[in-house]
């Protein structure tokens, strides 16, 4: 903190008063409402609500549909966090290397990831159409590629719909991240350790553990968050269900559905996962990787 | 010779990455230039044809048949005000928030912390439906307010801004002590045109994120009146290549203000050179 400061006056909370103002009103009284939905039962009118104690809870673990959704998401997030954080840092290391044209790449690379999910899954469904869909045609050739009824394949068209636009996200924080490395570090290296390939792997590589880690979080938020778009744009769950995330269906059984209690208990379980993940960083991984 | 190999081979990866964003989109392009009928018997298209400004002109003036009560120029319009709405809301009071955080001393200064970078924990997407209720109750659901606030309602530029003020060197705010400087008059004078270059990216931010909500708008909007871009793709009936236009229209602001603005983006974002 900083050492000269401001006496504590009445000013300070007139700064503070239109943040705090539109997170308690439109946040905090929202979480508040989520809480009470979760534990309590509505009847099908919306006239009377009951204590329900944790039965909304019990009853989202007993339904298959939401276990599917749960493994569903960690595939996705974990597949998404891979092939994105492996193809960003590809281009990054590759566009930190050439001397002539370095920043002509970065803005080549930069723009998809201003373009919302929701756009880029309304693309992708062109290309994964039956009726002129390049890429279906393309893998429907190579193995009967069919998402409407195979759970693999629809898997294939949500992951490369999802990573399309991630790539770029991950493209720039790795290239941020080898910018600040050190030339000496690199040149000192270069001493030691002929082999340019072992020479990113024990040297690079563990310097930018910290946009690493830091990157592992932001996919896995995009995963669980963002792709509602992109799923609502593509397979809507299809087979059957087996591509909903949990956001979608917490969705789902709200909107639709109007199960509020069921909604609820699904968005603290989500709570309780990111806040999970959230304190494995802090706690876990911080301690554990190098800074420059 | 080995250089001049591995030098070639970083352009054809970088090539190749380049190629499998470019495509895509330029294929949806090319083949939104060409009339329905012709993509309909000969599937995507890789050159251009040349219905563009027809197809064009259409999507963004036709009232009526294609959308019932809103054209593509006032979706375009709406998208806009909530864009530059949520990204002046969030960015205004994320700078006031984190200046009483960081230049202020006070009891309750761990308790405020927490209070507002809790809440980073969980996105709307979490609290939506209490959200939409809360808006109804409020008697908001179907106006601008009602797009934009609850998608302000965001601490992540509030912590971007508590770092950058950190790394103001105290001497600054000792300095303008001695001249008599009011907390208003440091805020106003000093630290905000320093914050210019983390101003520009958290706006920049912002305005991509409010620009691409897609569940919220569709939750909160039953009148056509207040239909963003984003949700309209998936509302709105029409023709194949009538569609493919308004895929590529859809993408061009928010990707423009990315390219032109990267630079203060990016130095923003990762606070270098």
């Amino acid at each position: 903190m900083k050492k000269v400061q401001f006496k504590s006056n009445y000013s300070q909370y007139l700064f503070l008063a239109p943040q705090l103002g539109i997170l308690l009103i439109f946040l905090y009284w929202p979480i508040i409402q989520t809480f009470k939905d979760a534990f309590t039962i509505q009847d099908a009118f919306g006239i009377s609500t009951q204590f329900a104690g944790i039965d909304n809870f019990l009853f989202i673990f007993d339904d298959p549909a939401y276990l599917t959704a749960f493994k569903f998401t960690i595939i996705y997030s974990f597949v998404i966090t891979l092939i994105t954080g492996a193809i960003g840092l590809l281009l990054a290391v590759q566009a930190n290397k050439v001397i002539h044209g370095k920043s002509a790449y970065k803005t080549l690379l930069i723009w998809p990831y201003a373009i919302a999910p929701a756009v880029v899954g309304v693309m992708a469904n062109y290309f994964f159409s039956e009726r002129f869909g390049l890429l279906y045609h393309l893998f429907n050739d190579m193995w009967g590629f069919n998402w409407y009824e195979s759970v693999y394949d629809a898997y294939i068209y949500v992951i490369v719909a999802g990573s399309w636009k991630q790539i770029s996200a991950n493209f720039i924080f790795f290239l941020a991240g080898l910018q600040a490395i050190q030339v000496s570090v690199i040149e000192a290296s270069m001493i030691d350790c002929k082999s340019s390939f072992r020479r990113f792997w024990t040297i690079t590589f563990p310097l930018l553990m910290p946009t690493t880690f830091f990157l592992i979080i932001i996919n896995i938020t995009y995963a669980f968050f963002d792709t509602f778009g992109i799923i609502d744009t593509t397979t809507i769950g299809a087979p059957s269900g087996e591509t909903r995330t949990l956001v979608y269906k917490a969705y789902m059984d709200g909107f639709r559905g109007l199960d509020l209690g069921s909604a609820g208990a699904q968005s603290i379980m989500m709570m309780l996962i990111v806040l999970f993940i959230t304190i494995f960083q802090f706690r876990y991984i911080e301690g554990k990787i190098h800074y420059n | 010779m080995n250089r001049l190999f591995t030098s070639n081979l970083s352009h054809l990866i970088l090539f190749v990455g380049i190629s499998i964003m470019i495509i895509p989109v330029w294929m949806i392009f090319a083949s939104s230039t060409h009339t329905s009928s012709f993509i309909n018997t000969h599937g995507l298209q890789f050159f251009l044809g040349d219905s563009f400004q027809e197809n064009y002109l259409r999507v963004l003036m036709y009232q009526g048949g294609f959308f019932k009560e809103i054209t593509a120029l006032k979706m375009f319009l709406n998208s806009f005000i909530m864009a530059t709405g949520v990204a002046l809301l969030s960015v205004v009071t994320s700078l006031m928030a984190a200046y009483a955080l960081v230049y202020y001393r006070t009891k309750y200064a761990t308790f405020l912390f927490w209070l507002i970078f809790i809440t980073i924990l969980v996105p709307l997407e979490l609290r939506i439906f209490p959200t939409y209720s809360v808006m109804a109750k409020l008697n908001l659901v179907n106006s601008y307010f009602g797009l934009i606030v609850p998608i302000s309602a965001s601490a992540i530029a509030t912590l971007f801004f508590r770092q950058f003020y950190r790394t103001v060197p105290d001497e600054l705010l000792e300095s303008a002590k001695l001249d008599g400087a009011s907390t208003w008059r440091f805020f106003i004078d000093f630290l905000v045109p320093l914050s210019r270059t983390m101003i520009v990216a958290m706006f920049i931010f912002m305005f991509v994120f409010g620009y691409n909500q897609y569940l919220w708008p569709l939750l909160v909007t039953s009148s056509e009146q207040y239909w963003t871009v984003v949700m309209g793709l998936k509302m709105m009936s029409g023709s194949i290549v009538h569609r493919f236009a308004f895929v590529i229209m859809s993408m061009v602001p928010p990707i423009l203000i990315i390219i032109i603005l990267q630079k203060h983006f990016i130095k923003g974002v990762f606070q270098d050179k």
